[in-house]
């Protein structure tokens, strides 16, 4: 090793100081995974620092020009979005917002264990958050098959079918009766009763009920019927489509960079000396999930 | 951290084993793919050179039909349009000036500065080893051929993207718009969007690198002008561009995914079944120019930057105004981002909003002028090297001055009413985009090409060069001032199919002939260039007696570029002074003795 006053001695970054000494000794008289071109891991890691926040700068902007086409839309023809968020499932969005939460936790705790150097920690909390991710990812996928068998497509392609249109219809009654009864368990019975929604219970009632061809009831066609599609409805869809569908795309990319992460940790690349990469991939998590917050009200829970 | 550091008086030559440790890499990892930034600043500047003559033929096709239209072009109508005879029909036409822009602002301007001079200088001129993220240099590098792979293929579809490089909806993305609609768009998108990932990794590697990597001593304010332009460049690149791709993810998920973000709805287009959508084509215009609006200045700060270095450097004098010269290249780019609206005067906007964005515009005069007026104030009473690079620095300041003065015509809403869309703004933004930047880049490859290489360019030929290029610029661009004036609108294949521009023809044939000298005489930079690298005068370290760091290291420099350790004492432009004795200048890396009757040094 050369002298101290050119390369600076190895210092971990800020608190971590003191465990230092744990960082293990490779011998040869050369730091590994320090790059020549840095003095130390000290600078090593802010440039690496620096670098991942402003990537989520871009990132953060990146995402902004889309929800800059959202409140263009939103301000435009706030009709849609109250029409389109109906078709959308708040249960699977809020348990999505949570999957990804426990990730985040999980997240940073890897980044906790890769500080203090605990390998088993880092690597199990890894595998919890690639789990999480998936997870999320396998929710999505069911929400997108769900809303392309229904034909809720973007804008060009929307053709939302009749079952889609009936879902539509009860939501509207219901939030119409939650305006007006005020007690919704009632008048959610009420509808149920109507629409022979409870179509198992009551099968003997309406044996008689002929099904048009749209595979619905006299009564359930009316409500369909009673749906008014506002026009270019479709359009909240090309933003739905093209917001979650990004998100998804960093959700995959974080799934990749996360494996990356799980694989070096294996090989005990990390010490409480160099433990960057597993904090920068941690930030760009975050803000994967920081996203997806700002995605599930706007999208999911607007009225 | 570094730049805190109080530096010790002597350099302290690292350990042998510092450059031992790590052995020569391979010829494919050297010099294909290579994380050394000299390397990929050289790869850049190959690449740029080699897209300026495409992008200049181009401009020469557009010019050949503005000055004979509908006749047979001569070698290149033959290669492009044999089909038809060799003719350009206004389908290819269009194609013509969409490309000539896109190749000369994504594929020449932009990476020339920030890839080739970029790279090549920033670790040089703060004293560091090399980038902070070489790996990420590399990429931005490799990330630029599918890029280039994505624009020429989409010449092959049905003549090429059609809808200028500003890509306006609806003819953007209705394939039945025109016939250069088609399937080219869609590839046009791709490579801008390969362009911006490109242009990002460059941005946040340059930033770090500046913030996190100088050498002892370089502090914020000793930094040179060019790293100056180079950092404003690269924030107002990673702030302005993602907009810009997400903006065209949009358009191309409106092609491809049927969404109706920029397709407004009822609309028949040749005879096509009515659209259906509620999309709003003004919201493209609006966050393209977002990006494209700072993208003027990402072609233009660098430039700026280094003519500082280079007017100082050969004007044997300290850059007047240091301080003033960094917080109004900050003001420019600050303003930059709140007036994209004065591309939009014409295209139906409040004229409440159109005031305001009149007021910002008109703003940016201010620190315009501080900048021209420091330039000038660096070259009054220096001692002037009357060489190619002091000439295309004045060029850069002179041609600036007038394309700055015309801007400030289109920048006032009842003067841009009359000459939106004409030759006016064509003239406008050739003579910032040519007129400055290019002289920059020019004077710039001339001044640190004995860097690159360690040859000197000859000067007699590059003298030959900059003044034909002078000459010839001024008869091809100023003319359009005139015809913009006159009313000849832009991107028209047949202006004199209206009677009213029919006197026109004429000096539209004068401006080609000067344009076709002006592209021949491109050949003397590029054989000059070419020749200089094997058979160039040799020279030292410092050739220009010049101040920065890059100049203490080899010429090549090695890889990890100083033999020592830089640390700096003082700014970059102590020349002439009368501390420095014998020389007329002092290196950075100097230690400068106090006169006795200054109680603080600079």
């Amino acid at each position: 090793m050369s002298t101290a006053d050119v390369v600076s001695p190895v210092t971990a970054p800020g608190e971590h100081h003191a465990h230092s000494g744990d960082g293990h000794d490779h011998g040869h008289g050369h730091q590994p995974h320090l790059a020549h071109h840095f003095e130390s891991y000290e600078q090593q890691f802010d440039a690496g620092k620096l670098g991942i926040w402003l990537f989520l700068v871009t990132e953060v902007l990146f995402f902004s020009g889309l929800f800059c086409a959202y409140v263009v839309y939103r301000v435009l023809y706030p009709e849609l979005f109250a029409f389109g968020h109906l078709f959308l499932n708040k249960e699977l969005g809020a348990i999505n917002t949570v999957v990804l939460l426990v990730s985040s936790l999980t997240m940073a705790l890897a980044v906790r264990a890769a500080q203090l150097g605990q390998r088993q920690v880092l690597i199990s909390m890894l595998v919890v958050t690639i789990a999480c991710a998936f997870v999320f990812m396998g929710i999505k996928y069911v929400e997108y098959t769900t809303k392309f068998r229904e034909g809720l497509f973007p804008a060009r392609y929307f053709a939302p079918t009749p079952e889609a249109l009936l879902h539509a219809a009860h939501m509207i009654h219901d939030a119409q009766s939650h305006g007006s009864a005020g007690h919704s368990a009632g008048a959610h019975d009420d509808h149920a009763a109507d629409t022979s929604h409870g179509h198992d219970a009551k099968a003997g009632d309406h044996a008689h009920e002929e099904v048009n061809k749209n595979g619905l009831t006299a009564a359930e066609q009316a409500m369909v019927d009673s749906v008014k599609v506002p026009p270019n409805a479709g359009l909240f869809f090309s933003i739905y489509y093209c917001l979650t569908g990004l998100h998804g795309i960093h959700i995959i990319a974080g799934i990749a960079a996360i494996s990356w992460i799980l694989v070096r940790s294996i090989k005990g690349h990390f010490t409480p000396l160099y433990f960057g990469p597993v904090e920068y991939v941690g930030l760009y998590w975050h803000l994967v999930d920081l996203i997806w917050i700002y995605l599930f009200p706007l999208l999911y829970l607007i009225h | 951290m570094s730049a805190t550091i109080t530096p010790p008086a002597v350099s302290i030559p690292p350990g042998d084993e510092m450059h031992a440790v790590h052995h020569q890499p391979g010829w494919i990892r050297r010099y294909i793919f290579s994380t050394d930034h000299k390397v990929i600043g050289i790869q850049f500047l190959f690449t740029t050179l080699l897209m300026l003559m495409v992008g200049g033929a181009l401009a020469l096709g557009v010019r050949w039909q503005l000055a004979w239209p509908w006749e047979r072009m001569p070698i290149l109508g033959d290669m492009l349009f044999r089909t038809d005879g060799g003719q350009i029909t206004p389908e290819a036409y269009t194609m013509l000036f969409t490309m000539h822009a896109t190749v000369m602002i994504f594929l020449v301007v932009i990476p020339i500065l920030a890839g080739a001079f970029g790279n090549f200088l920033i670790p040089l001129q703060i004293g560091a080893e090399d980038m902070a993220f070489p790996t990420l240099n590399m990429l931005s590098y490799w990330f630029m051929w599918p890029a280039i792979g994505c624009f020429m293929l989409s010449f092959a579809y049905d003549g090429g993207p059609a809808a200028g490089w500003t890509i306006y909806p609806v003819l953007a993305v209705l394939p039945q718009a025109a016939p250069g609609s088609g399937f080219a768009q869609t590839l046009w998108l791709f490579g801008l969007t390969f362009v911006g990932f490109s242009s990002m990794f460059g941005s946040i590697n340059y930033m770090t690198t500046i913030i996190n990597m100088r050498a002892p001593g370089m502090t914020l304010f000793r930094m040179p002008m060019t790293i100056w332009g180079m950092f404003i460049t690269a924030i107002l690149q990673a702030f302005a561009l993602p907009v810009l791709t997400a903006a065209g993810f949009m358009m191309l998920a409106d092609r491809m995914l049927g969404t109706t973000f920029f397709i407004p709805g009822g609309l028949v287009v040749n005879n096509a079944p009515a659209t259906v959508g509620g999309g709003q084509p003004l919201m493209w215009q609006h966050l393209f120019w977002f990006y494209s609006h700072p993208a003027v200045y990402i072609m233009l700060l660098p430039a700026m930057g280094m003519v500082s270095d280079m007017l100082a450097c050969m004007s044997r004098k300290p850059l007047f105004g240091y301080k003033p010269m960094i917080f109004s290249m900050a003001t420019i780019a600050g303003l930059g981002f709140i007036v994209w609206g004065h591309h939009m005067f014409t295209s139906g906007m409040n004229p409440i909003v159109g005031m305001t964005f009149m007021v910002s515009t008109i703003l940016i005069a201010l620190p315009s002028a501080i900048k021209t007026f420091n330039w000038i104030g660096t070259m009054w009473g220096g001692k002037l090297q009357f060489n190619t690079v002091l000439l295309n620095c004045a060029a850069f300041v002179s041609m600036f001055i007038t394309g700055g003065l015309s801007g400030i015509f289109m920048a006032a809403v009842p003067v841009d009413v009359y000459i939106h869309d004409t030759y006016f703004i064509v003239a406008h933004f050739h003579y910032i985009l040519f007129g400055s930047t290019l002289f920059g880049i020019f004077a710039a490859i001339h001044f640190w090409f004995p860097k690159m290489f360690g040859r000197m360019m000859s000067d007699r030929v590059g003298q030959i060069h900059f003044f034909i290029t002078f000459a010839a610029f001024n008869c091809t661009f100023f003319p359009m001032h005139l015809l913009g004036i006159g009313g000849m609108p832009r991107r028209y294949a047949d202006p004199y199919h209206f009677p009213y521009l029919e006197h026109l023809l004429p000096l539209n044939q004068f401006m080609t002939y000067a344009a076709i000298v002006m592209g021949f005489a491109q050949f003397i930079l590029l054989f000059n260039f070419g020749w200089s690298i094997f058979f160039g005068k040799k020279c030292g370290r410092n050739p220009w007696n010049s101040n920065g760091l890059e100049w203490q290291a080899p010429s090549p420099p090695p890889h990890g570029n100083f033999d020592v350790q830089p640390v700096v004492y003082h700014g970059p432009y102590e020349y002439s002074s009368p501390v420095s004795g014998e020389n007329d200048y002092l290196p950075q890396t100097e230690y400068m003795p106090r006169r006795p009757d200054q109680s603080q040094g600079h």
